[in-house]
């Protein structure tokens, strides 16, 4: 059976009467399962629905339009490599290819072990530290294959 | 050349707090303001021709004056979306002083009016979002939002609402629709939003360096903001300048100001050896300048629409001659196909299109003929949407393949035969 920490069940009926609608409230719900369980299982949908009050399909909707919302399982360090241009013109996709060599994955594949998903995504406002890549919630810039591994190990992985 | 107005204390930590805001003059123009009539706020905005930093340069003043006169809530919503590829201002503004963006809003919400404003920050901004909703705290705490603010009567409160990874959530009528718990969907226009925008209420939507902008145009006097920049562009912008530049950054500098000194004098150049070949003056929705353009041009609203492109959101994405401009284009069209939102079957279906000729030209698999249909088809897209995402894929597409047609060419002569990026 899904469900959320009690503190989560708190936050969640909080955001319910935060905005001036309810319906504002499934964004940051989302994303407290999501820090939760580090995905949105599909699970989650119909607890939600019953903890808000909010239809399903409604959830659903909310939850399939947003790209920060992981549909499936990712790795224990989510590593999102930008391929946009300002970073593809330094090297961001050969990052993010080299990466996904390392460790044997492909674009937006988990691991094996699970440690680790690599991903190239758009352009993350950090263009003028060309290349970057964010880990979990974490931006870094100016980075080598070789300096982008370094911090990955320093991170665990 | 740099001119740090808006920027003069961002190099000081202790400014992030309100504290250290307060030491260098933080929250003396909101007690001003809050002194004056409303409508004299609006007037000086006006006055000042300070014109929107998010994209479209709307004139503020005059969007706020289309707010209808009654007494209806109305509300105040900042665009910290921030997803122009190129664009990495807001961040910094953000991050550097959350006051002064807080400041400005409240400033400007007292002059239209609005009891509740949100901060709309793109989700992947996980640090200027604890940064600003940390100042958030610190301003209530303060007295400067909540009830009757500094004595004057006036009431606000002020929240953070964070996004979720769209790029069409920066349009404003998708923001709205994103705020309002909805897929990020942008709405037919009119009504406009500030007739009927966040729950069908007046609403007005401005960008972080605008509402940043509005506490200087109070503090000195719109006369005094107009010595900065010229008659029809008066002010400061920050412009993001990425690429191939030796010191990429943000830079504050008057509108007005040639591109040639912002490459060359700013941002030190280009690499030894290394010839200025394109720039994209206002991301990647902006078409593209030729060398030449790009030495001739001045960074303001007019010249750079003189020029056939447009200042957008002041993002400069400086491309020396190591690029390959079909393999540039690729990564462009790339992006508007993953971000339409598919309401519009001529952005959806366009964008998909584009996405897969250019590819398929850069892969050595095109003809002459794809050439030309990147501009029927980047034709077809234009002016018939809901928003203007698609017109933001159709122009710099046509800008490519007709400003860089040889590059295009030699792709469908010898690109199968290469295989690889030709240019490069
Ligand atoms: C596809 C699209 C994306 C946009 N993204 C942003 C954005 O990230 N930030 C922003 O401030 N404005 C963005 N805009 C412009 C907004 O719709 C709106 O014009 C702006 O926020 C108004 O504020 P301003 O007048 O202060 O510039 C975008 C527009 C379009 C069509
Ligand atoms: S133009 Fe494109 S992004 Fe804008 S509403 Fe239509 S389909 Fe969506
Ligand atoms: S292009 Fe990579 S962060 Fe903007």
């Amino acid at each position: 059976m899904f469900s959320l920490s009690p503190e989560g069940v708190e936050f969640v009926k909080k955001e319910c009467s935060r905005y001036e609608t309810k319906h504002s409230a499934i964004i940051p719900s989302l994303y407290r399962v999501q820090k939760e369980k580090g995905w949105v299982p599909p699970e989650a949908v119909p607890y939600l629905s019953e903890l808000t009050g909010l239809p399903e399909s409604h959830i659903n909707e909310v939850l399939s339009f947003y790209t920060m919302f992981n549909k499936k399982p990712v790795g224990k360090l989510h590593v999102q490599v930008c391929a946009n241009i300002s970073c593809a013109m330094n090297g961001g996709r050969e990052l993010a290819e080299h990466l996904c060599k390392h460790f044997g994955v492909k674009d937006g594949e988990i691991s094996k072990d699970g440690k680790i998903t690599v991903s190239k995504v758009e352009c993350l406002g950090s263009c003028g530290t060309a290349p970057m890549m964010q880990v979990n919630d974490q931006f870094i810039e100016n980075l080598t294959p070789e300096l982008a591994l370094r911090k990955l190990k320093e991170m665990g992985v | 050349m740099e001119t740090k107005l808006l920027t003069e204390h961002y190099g000081k930590d202790e400014y992030i707090k309100i504290d250290g805001y307060k030491k260098h003059g933080g929250y003396a123009v909101l007690a001003k303001a809050l002194k004056m009539d409303p409508k004299a706020i609006i007037e000086e905005v006006k006055a000042s021709g300070l014109r929107g930093r998010g994209g479209a340069g709307f004139p503020t003043g005059m969007k706020w004056s289309f707010l209808p006169a009654n007494g209806e809530p109305r509300y105040l919503l900042c665009n910290a979306d921030e997803g122009e590829p190129g664009t990495f201002k807001d961040r910094l503004m953000m991050e550097r002083a959350p006051h002064q963006l807080i400041e400005g809003m409240i400033i400007s919400a007292f002059a239209i009016g609005s009891k509740k404003s949100y901060i709309y920050i793109r989700g992947e901004y996980d640090h200027p979002i604890r940064v600003v909703r940390e100042a958030i705290a610190e301003a209530y705490k303060a007295g400067m939002l909540g009830k009757n603010i500094l004595g004057s009567g006036f009431d606000h409160d002020m929240d953070v609402y964070a996004g979720a990874g769209a790029y069409i959530c920066g349009e404003e009528t998708g923001m709205i629709s994103s705020i309002e718990g909805l897929k990020g969907q942008p709405k037919l226009k009119p009504p406009f939003p500030a007739v009927q925008g966040y729950l069908r209420k007046p609403t007005i939507v401005n960008n972080v360096e605008t509402l940043a902008a509005v506490k200087y145009i109070i503090r000195d006097g719109a006369a005094a903001y107009r010595k900065y920049g010229t008659e029809k562009s008066p002010g400061t912008k920050l412009f993001s300048v990425s690429g191939n530049v030796l010191k990429p950054g943000n830079y504050e500098i008057p509108l007005g100001t040639p591109l040639k000194d912002v490459i060359f004098n700013l941002c030190g150049g280009l690499k030894p050896g290394r010839k200025l070949k394109a720039v994209i003056p206002g991301g990647s929705s902006a078409p593209v300048l030729t060398a030449d353009e790009a030495m001739k041009v001045t960074m303001d609203y007019e010249a750079l629409a003189q020029m056939g492109s447009m200042l957008g959101s002041g993002a400069v994405i400086v491309m020396d001659d190591s690029n390959d401009m079909v393999d540039m284009l690729d990564v462009i069209m790339h992006f508007y196909h993953h971000e339409s939102c598919g309401q519009c079957t001529p952005c959806r279906e366009g964008t998909g299109w584009l996405s897969k000729i250019v590819h398929r030209i850069r892969h050595g698999e095109g003809t002459v003929n794809d050439i030309n249909l990147v501009k029927t088809v980047s034709e077809r897209m234009m002016g018939k949407t809901i928003c203007a995402l698609s017109d933001a894929a159709a122009m710099p597409a046509i800008s490519f393949v007709t400003k860089f047609r040889g590059e295009f060419e030699d792709y469908v002569k010898k690109g199968n035969q290469v295989g690889g990026a030709l240019h490069a």
